[in-house]
């Protein structure tokens, strides 16, 4: 297992594409997590999350099996940028608009686990989270969507480059104004956000 | 920004879609055959 692990996802496609079906069950156990984030992070529906991670590897199967994949060392980027335009089609076939957070079902606060905080410090650390939350959903859109994948997400900037379809630098200047805007509103509304 | 203050290791590192996804879609996988016939292209997926 530990050398499956380390085998890079190109010789993996190679393998797979070769007909070894067991290199795609390795591929989607290596990524699943951060692909299945990326698409709950849009649409906090189980369900509909499950559609739409099976749609995504419908769509990279076709491609592979038909031999249509040619961006070798880019496996994720490529299959979170086809998750990403299925979750864009699905909130235009809803006609919603995407980047809904905090329901019922979903609370980055249900995960959160700091036995060691005082009841009062919880209540302070869930305030400033919130407030926080509040803040970043202030941004312009371009800036906010890369706040969320990087620092909800944990993309990395190529990473989040290649899906939003714009340059590193591009991305990187997005994230300092993002900075310097999340700054001004602090200021601005005199928020603490200290614990 | 000098502390990050979202929690996203715990919170998204761990989801992952249901096993009946998964194996829903190595199935297909291993069911579908897609042939080219000249310009044409047909997808059999076989039981």
């Amino acid at each position: 297992m530990a050398n499956k692990v380390q085998t890079p996802d190109a010789i993996l496609l190679h393998d797979y594409i070769s007909g070894n079906e067991s290199a795609l069950q390795i591929l989607i156990e290596r990524h699943q997590s951060k692909i299945y984030g990326f698409i709950y992070s849009k649409i906090q529906d189980r369900t509909v999350c499950d559609d739409i991670f099976q749609d995504t590897f419908i769509k990279v199967i076709k491609t592979l099996k038909t031999k249509g994949y040619s961006e070798e060392g880019k496996f994720l980027p490529w299959v979170m940028r086809i998750a990403s335009n299925l979750v864009i089609d699905y909130f235009r076939h809803n006609k919603k608009m995407p980047f809904q957070r905090e329901t019922d079902e979903y609370s980055i606060f249900n995960f959160m686990t700091d036995s060691s905080l005082s009841i009062e410090n919880q209540l302070i650390e869930n305030q400033v989270e919130l407030d926080v939350r509040k803040i970043v959903e202030q941004l312009p859109d371009d800036q906010k969507e890369v706040i969320k994948m990087r620092f909800y997400e944990d993309l990395s900037f190529k990473e989040i480059s290649e899906i939003t379809g714009v340059s590193i630098n591009t991305a990187l200047g997005r994230m300092r104004y993002a900075v310097i805007n999340l700054r001004k509103i602090i200021e601005k509304n005199n928020i603490i956000l200290t614990n | 920004m000098a502390k990050l203050y979202s929690k996203k290791r715990n919170s998204i590192k761990e989801m992952k879609p249901s096993a009946a996804t998964i194996s829903f879609i190595l199935s297909y996988s291993q069911a579908l055959k897609i042939v080219k016939v000249g310009k044409l292209t047909f997808d059999t997926l076989s039981n």
